[in-house]
C-alpha cells in the first residue's frame, strides 16, 4: 500500500518536473525571439550612441558574477534541503536572494543612468531591442525573487516538507535557467557591443 | 527511494559547474577588454566560450544528462534548440537580405523606375 503511494507520488513528481521543464523550454523560445529582434536592430542606432559608447564592461562583469554566484548558492540550498538541513537551506536561500537583489539593483541603476542621459528605449531601434531583451530578463529575475521570498517563509514557518523540497527544486531550475539566458545576454549584448568594428 | 531521486545531484556537480562557468566568463571578459585578438577572432572565441558555459551549466546545474530512460526532457530540449535556431538565424538571414536589397542606391533606382513608368 505505502509502496504504491510512494510510487504514485514519484510519478506525480516527475510529471510536475516535466511540466515545469516544458514551461522553461517555451520561455527559451520567448527569449530567442527577443534575441532575434535585438540582433536585427543592433545596427539601427539612428545616429545615436552604440554599445561601445554606453556599456561599462567592468560594471557588467560584477553584475554577471553576482548572478552566477547566486546560481551556485541556489544549488547549495537545494543540496541542503535534500539533506533535510533546514537552517542551512534558509541561509543559502538568503544569500541567493541577496545576490539576486544586488543583480537587480545594478541592472535598474544602469537603466536609470541610460534613461537619464536621454538614451531611453525610444532613442533608437538598438536601444528598444536592448531594453526589451534585458528588461524581460530583469522581469523574470523579479518574479524569481518573489517566488524565493515565498519559499523562504514557507520553509521558515512550516519546515522542510516533501512538497516544499520539490518546489524548491523547481525554483532552482528557474533560477539556473535565468543564469543560462544571462550568458547569452552578456555575450551578445555586452561583449559583442564593445568589440570595436 | 530518496537515493533514486538524488542521482547526479551532488556537491561536486555544483562546484564543477561554478568553477567552469567562472573560468569561461572571466576568459571571455578579459579577451575582450584586453583585445587579445582581432574582431573576428574575438567574436569566435566569445561565442565558443558562451556555448561551453551553456553546456557546463546545463549538465552541472540543470542536470540534463540525469534522466531515466524515456528521455522526454532531452527530446523537448532538442526541439527547443531547433526552434531557437530557426527563429534567430532565419530572422538574421531575412533581415540582412532585405538590407542588402534596400541600399540607398537601389531605392533611388526603384523610385526613378517608378517615375519613368508614370
Amino acid at each position: 500500500m505505502s509502496e504504491s503511494v510512494a510510487v504514485r507520488r514519484q510519478e506525480n513528481d516527475s510529471k510536475g518536473l516535466f511540466g515545469f521543464w516544458l514551461y522553461l523550454m517555451t520561455d527559451c523560445v520567448l527569449f530567442a525571439s527577443l534575441f532575434a529582434t535585438f540582433a536585427v536592430l543592433r545596427i539601427g542606432t539612428n545616429g545615436g550612441p552604440t554599445g561601445q559608447d554606453l556599456f561599462n564592461l567592468p560594471y557588467i562583469l560584477v553584475e554577471t558574477l553576482a548572478l552566477l554566484t547566486s546560481s551556485f548558492t541556489c544549488g547549495m540550498a537545494i543540496l541542503a534541503s535534500r539533506r533535510r538541513l533546514r537552517t542551512q537551506t534558509l541561509l543559502w536561500l538568503a544569500v541567493t536572494f541577496a545576490l539576486g537583489i544586488v543583480f537587480l539593483v545594478m541592472e535598474l541603476t544602469e537603466f536609470r543612468h541610460l534613461a537619464a542621459d536621454g538614451n531611453g528605449w525610444r532613442r533608437s531601434g538598438f536601444l528598444s531591442g536592448y531594453f526589451t531583451l534585458v528588461g524581460t530578463h530583469g522581469f523574470h529575475i523579479t518574479i524569481g525573487l518573489l517566488w524565493m521570498a515565498a519559499m523562504f517563509s514557507k520553509v521558515y514557518f512550516k519546515g522542510l516538507t516533501e512538497a516544499g523540497i520539490r518546489k524548491l527544486f523547481l525554483l532552482s531550475l528557474f533560477w539556473h535557467f535565468l543564469d543560462l539566458v544571462w550568458i547569452f545576454i552578456f555575450t551578445i549584448v555586452y561583449l559583442f557591443g564593445v568589440i570595436p568594428v | 527511494m530518496s537515493k533514486q531521486v538524488d542521482t547526479g545531484i551532488s556537491y561536486r556537480s555544483y562546484y564543477l559547474g561554478f568553477g567552469l562557468s567562472l573560468v569561461f566568463t572571466l576568459t571571455a571578459y578579459f579577451s575582450v577588454s584586453h583585445h587579445w585578438f582581432g574582431r573576428d577572432g574575438l567574436i569566435g572565441l566569445v561565442v565558443v566560450l558562451a556555448l561551453a558555459q551553456f553546456m557546463a551549466q546545463l549538465i552541472y546545474f540543470l542536470h540534463i544528462s540525469h534522466e531515466a530512460k524515456p528521455r522526454w526532457k532531452l527530446l523537448v530540449f532538442y526541439f527547443m534548440i531547433l526552434v531557437v535556431l530557426i527563429l534567430v538565424l532565419g530572422s538574421l538571414w531575412i533581415m540582412n537580405n532585405l538590407n542588402y536589397h534596400m541600399t540607398p542606391q537601389k531605392i533611388q533606382q526603384y523610385l526613378q523606375n517608378q517615375d519613368g513608368g508614370i
